[in-house]
């Protein structure tokens, strides 16, 4: 007995990170889950076998969510599985940090085109059921640098305050319709995203932290299972810091 | 008994924007004369699809303004 029984999920980008925990939270409590990835089928696969042998429901989905085709053919099959889709978490994304002015145009597109235009793609595709269904939930992984800013980060920034933007945007158009939409802005969270940093960088950056450490991906999953959960009912278009109090 | 595409069109608006069956007249504006705001369009025209088993694209479903665009695209479409 969980509170997400009879709930539907798709969970963009659940092959690792911050995708997987959330989508192995929602079905430890009671949610049916698409596992999206784009690349790591074998990671995809394991994310399922655990869910199942937990006892849950679950299947790997291969698209890349910036692509509209592929995007509307997860959602057909998420409904034609499990006849609905009650949640949707926009964690896809990927990095492609450099200065300004050494930034290839090629960088600055990916990055655009998964971290922005793909929560674009993955929401309008999952519109159509929730309208229908008359309730929904969408979050979407933003990032605290979307909203102070990063040197050597131009394109990630520009798409996470996006993500803001459009969080903000489709709340207010999907409200009439009980579909609820918030973004969740981490901060420095331990996954392959951030084991890439070297030890000094991670040094100063934890200088920055007031709580003095990295935060997990469990933290972030809790929070999206928060806004997921009936509790959250009457909060939407909001962007919730999950940062160790880095902004403020 | 088959009932006509107005009759269907009709049915479908008067449960959806909760108006008088006698205002869903041809020349009927969806957002001017029924009520209806640019949302319930959008699902005005998902429950035509429902309805009729036909899609209806994008760009189809912004030239539908009135009952009597609905109708004749359905007509249309569906091939009655
Ligand atoms: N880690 C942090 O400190 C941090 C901080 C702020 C915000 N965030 C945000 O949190 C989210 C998750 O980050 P993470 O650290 O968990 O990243 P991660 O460990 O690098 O995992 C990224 C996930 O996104 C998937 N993905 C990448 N490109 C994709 C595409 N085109 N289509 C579908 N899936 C795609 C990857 O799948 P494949 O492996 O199959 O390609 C993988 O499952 C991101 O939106 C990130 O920006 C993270």
């Amino acid at each position: 007995m969980g509170r997400f029984d009879e709930k539907t999920a798709v969970v963009t980008g659940a092959s690792r990170g911050i995708g997987r925990t959330v989508a192995l939270r929602l079905a430890s409590e009671g949610a049916k889950v698409v596992v999206n990835y784009s690349g790591s089928q074998e990671k995809a696969e394991a994310v399922v076998e655990e869910i199942r042998s937990a006892g849950g429901e679950a299947f790997a989905f291969q698209a890349n969510v910036s692509d509209a085709d592929q995007v509307k053919e997860m959602m057909d099959e998420a409904i034609k599985q499990f006849g609905s889709i009650d949640f949707l978490v926009n964690n896809a994304g990927i990095t492609r940090d450099n200065l300004l002015m050494r930034m290839k145009e090629d960088e600055w597109d990916d990055v655009l085109a998964i971290n922005l235009k793909g929560v674009f793609l993955c929401t309008k595709a999952v519109t159509r059921q929730m309208m229908r269904q008359r309730a929904g939930r969408i979050v979407n992984l933003a990032s605290v640098v979307g909203v102070v800013g990063n040197a050597g980060q131009a394109n990630y920034v520009a798409a996470k305050a996006g993500v803001i933007g459009l969080t903000k945007t489709t709340a207010k158009e999907l409200a009439a319709r009980n579909i609820l939409v918030n973004a969740v802005a981490p901060g420095f969270i331990t996954t392959d995203m951030t084991d890439e940093l070297g030890e000094e960088m991670k040094e100063q950056l934890l200088s920055t932290i007031p709580l003095g450490k990295l935060g997990s991906a469990e933290d972030v999953a809790g929070t999206v299972a928060f806004l997921l959960s009936d509790e959250a009912k009457y909060i939407t278009g909001q962007t919730i810091n999950v940062d160790g109090g880095m902004v403020m | 008994m088959l009932s006509t595409v107005l009759e269907r069109v009709t049915k479908v608006v008067v449960d959806r924007l909760g108006v008088d069956e006698s205002e869903v007249k041809p020349e009927a504006s969806f957002r001017e004369d029924l009520g209806a705001d640019s949302l319930d369009v959008v699902e005005l025209v998902m429950e035509f699809e429902d309805e009729f088993e036909t899609e209806i694209s994008d760009d189809d479903a912004e030239k539908i303004a009135t009952v009597g665009d609905a109708v004749s695209y359905i007509k249309e479409k569906v091939g009655e």
